[in-house]
């Protein structure tokens, strides 16, 4: 019993990862529909960006909004650059481009910073927030930010003009375009939102995989994993996808024999295809109906 | 009588499929057209043209300023209202929620809820559902909306694209009663795509015929209902 609430613990520390880098993947198949395969290399870049300030000598917390503002900018400068001219391209260009970019960044990482491991700090300490230490300061830091990112994007999403116009736009962009609404902008708009909360996630992610180009690698996939599970149209749902897919890789791996640390990471691919076998819209998704 | 809009050789394209063969025609202010015309004759795609949304080529003048080749949202916003075909609904958003979206090129907060309020008062039905996902509105409620919708824009002029369609006589005899107060009262000028010619040529003053993409035939509505073979091909007697 005891080894099993233990593992649950812990399953929900590194489910906060999953669920962190779930709700970006869900914020940017929002705004364009599909899932961006270069979004773990642009949170990781980021947090590269958030490490290099500090070793300038930047303090923590005015080098993670920093970061945050300025992946911001990169998502939108992206979308505007990148992915606006590709509009009305079919969806394979727009594959190939999500890959050309995960190469790409990750190259540049690679050139500017080296492949080195490096040490990356948390803000919330290290130390385990109860005696028995099932659980450290950092893992529950990172599970109050992403709940805390959640309602925020809650808030902004059903209350703020600009959230409605966001979800109108993803909603109907051709009756969105003729409530006046910049369609193009609002699209921009998400993918400055989704690197932005990337950043946040590779931030809180590097001090526990520590800081490399590949450090996203398997983490993109659990997110996705989350994101399925949750469903890709609920942000609400790819938060606890996210928890959910940490506690049963965790409980996999201790209790089914034979899936150790090996075996893990195909968990996330089966769930991916369970939950797309038997139910396509996730836990929390909204089924897509048409009329015909 | 001031022309609202001018529309000169206007032709309209989707993909190399040319759709609109050089249209003429003019909208006076304040005044109700309806342009009618069989399946595919290129009613929906002139409407969609004057809004940017096919690709066209020829002179679109508003209030004296070219709209050719303008984003839809730019067009919107110089007071152009479109309702489109299917109503254009948003239909998992509620119903405050798809009127506030159709003020959204207007920041005069007091005022946008005053024109909501105005809004519910033409359209009782649409107030006692506020809060109503629009999607599960009926059919003649959603053509309330979105004419509701267009009208949060504030409007000079509004392109309404079938909006009888679908709907029980009742329900579109209502419609149009609105539709005529809001072209009397609120001063809103109104281009009218119609399959049911003889409702159009009721509530409009002049009615332009279209033929696989050309203007046959133009005048005022009256003259239009009179004409013999107008009468025998599009009212049916």
């Amino acid at each position: 019993m005891e080894i099993l609430i233990h593992q649950i613990l812990a399953g929900l520390a590194t489910g906060g990862i999953y669920a962190c880098m779930a709700l970006a993947v869900v914020m940017i198949y929002q705004a364009i529909d599909h899932l961006n395969f270069a979004q773990g290399e642009m949170a990781m870049f980021s947090t590269f960006i958030a490490w290099q300030l500090m070793q300038w000598g930047v303090p923590y917390w005015s080098a993670f909004l920093l970061t945050v503002a300025i992946s911001f900018a990169g998502g939108l400068a992206l979308e505007r650059i990148v992915f606006a001219p590709l509009r009305h391209a079919p969806v394979l260009s727009h594959i190939v481009v999500f890959i050309a970019l995960f190469v790409i960044i990750n190259s540049l990482a690679g050139f500017i910073w080296d492949f080195s491991i490096k040490a990356f700090p948390s803000p919330f300490g290290t130390r385990p927030l109860f005696e028995l230490g099932l659980l450290s300061a950092h893992d529950a830091g990172m599970m109050g930010v992403t709940v805390l990112l959640l309602v925020l994007l809650y808030l902004f999403f059903r209350h703020t003009r600009i959230g409605l116009a966001m979800r109108a736009a993803a909603a109907n962009p051709e009756s969105a375009r003729l409530v006046g609404i910049r369609v193009g902008w609002m699209v921009a708009l998400g993918w400055g939102m989704a690197a932005a909360i990337g950043a946040v996630a590779g931030m809180l992610i590097a001090p526990v995989v520590f800081l490399e180009p590949n450090m996203m690698l398997s983490i993109l996939l659990y997110g996705f994993a989350g994101a399925v599970v949750g469903g890709l149209t609920s942000p609400g749902g790819a938060v606890v996808g996210g928890f959910a897919v940490g506690v049963i890789e965790n409980l996999a791996g201790t209790f089914i024999p034979h899936v150790g640390r090996e075996l893990k990471l195909s968990i996330a691919l089966a769930l991916i295809v369970a939950v797309l076998t038997i139910k396509p819209s996730g836990l929390f998704g909204r089924r897509i109906t048409t009329r015909v | 009588m001031t022309t609202l809009l001018a529309v000169r050789g206007l032709c309209a394209f989707y993909g190399p499929l040319q759709v609109l063969h050089g249209l003429d025609f003019d909208l006076v202010r304040g005044g109700v057209t309806c342009l009618l015309g069989a399946n595919g004759a290129g009613k929906t795609t002139t409407l969609r043209a004057l809004t940017g949304m096919v690709r066209t080529t020829g002179a679109l003048r508003f209030e004296d300023v070219s709209i050719a080749g303008k984003a839809t949202e730019d067009i919107v916003r110089l007071g152009i209202a479109h309702v489109p075909e299917g109503r254009g609904t948003f239909s998992r958003m509620t119903v405050e929620e798809n009127l506030t979206l159709g003020a959204m090129t207007r920041s005069d907060k007091a005022a946008i809820a005053a024109d909501k309020e105005r809004v519910y008062a033409y359209f009782p039905r649409l107030a006692e559902r506020r809060q109503q996902q629009a999607g599960t509105l009926s059919g003649g409620e959603q053509q309330m909306l979105a004419i509701g919708r267009a009208l949060m824009l504030r409007p000079k002029l509004m392109l309404l694209d079938e909006p009888s369609f679908g709907l029980a006589p009742r329900v579109v005899e209502e419609l149009f009663a609105i539709l005529r107060v809001l072209n009397r009262e609120e001063r809103v000028s109104l281009l009218l795509v119609e399959q049911n010619a003889a409702l159009a040529l009721d509530l409009a003053d002049h009615a332009y015929l279209l033929e696989t993409g050309r203007v046959v035939m133009s005048g005022p509505a009256a003259e239009i209902k009179r004409n013999e073979s107008v009468r025998r091909a599009y009212l049916g007697y």
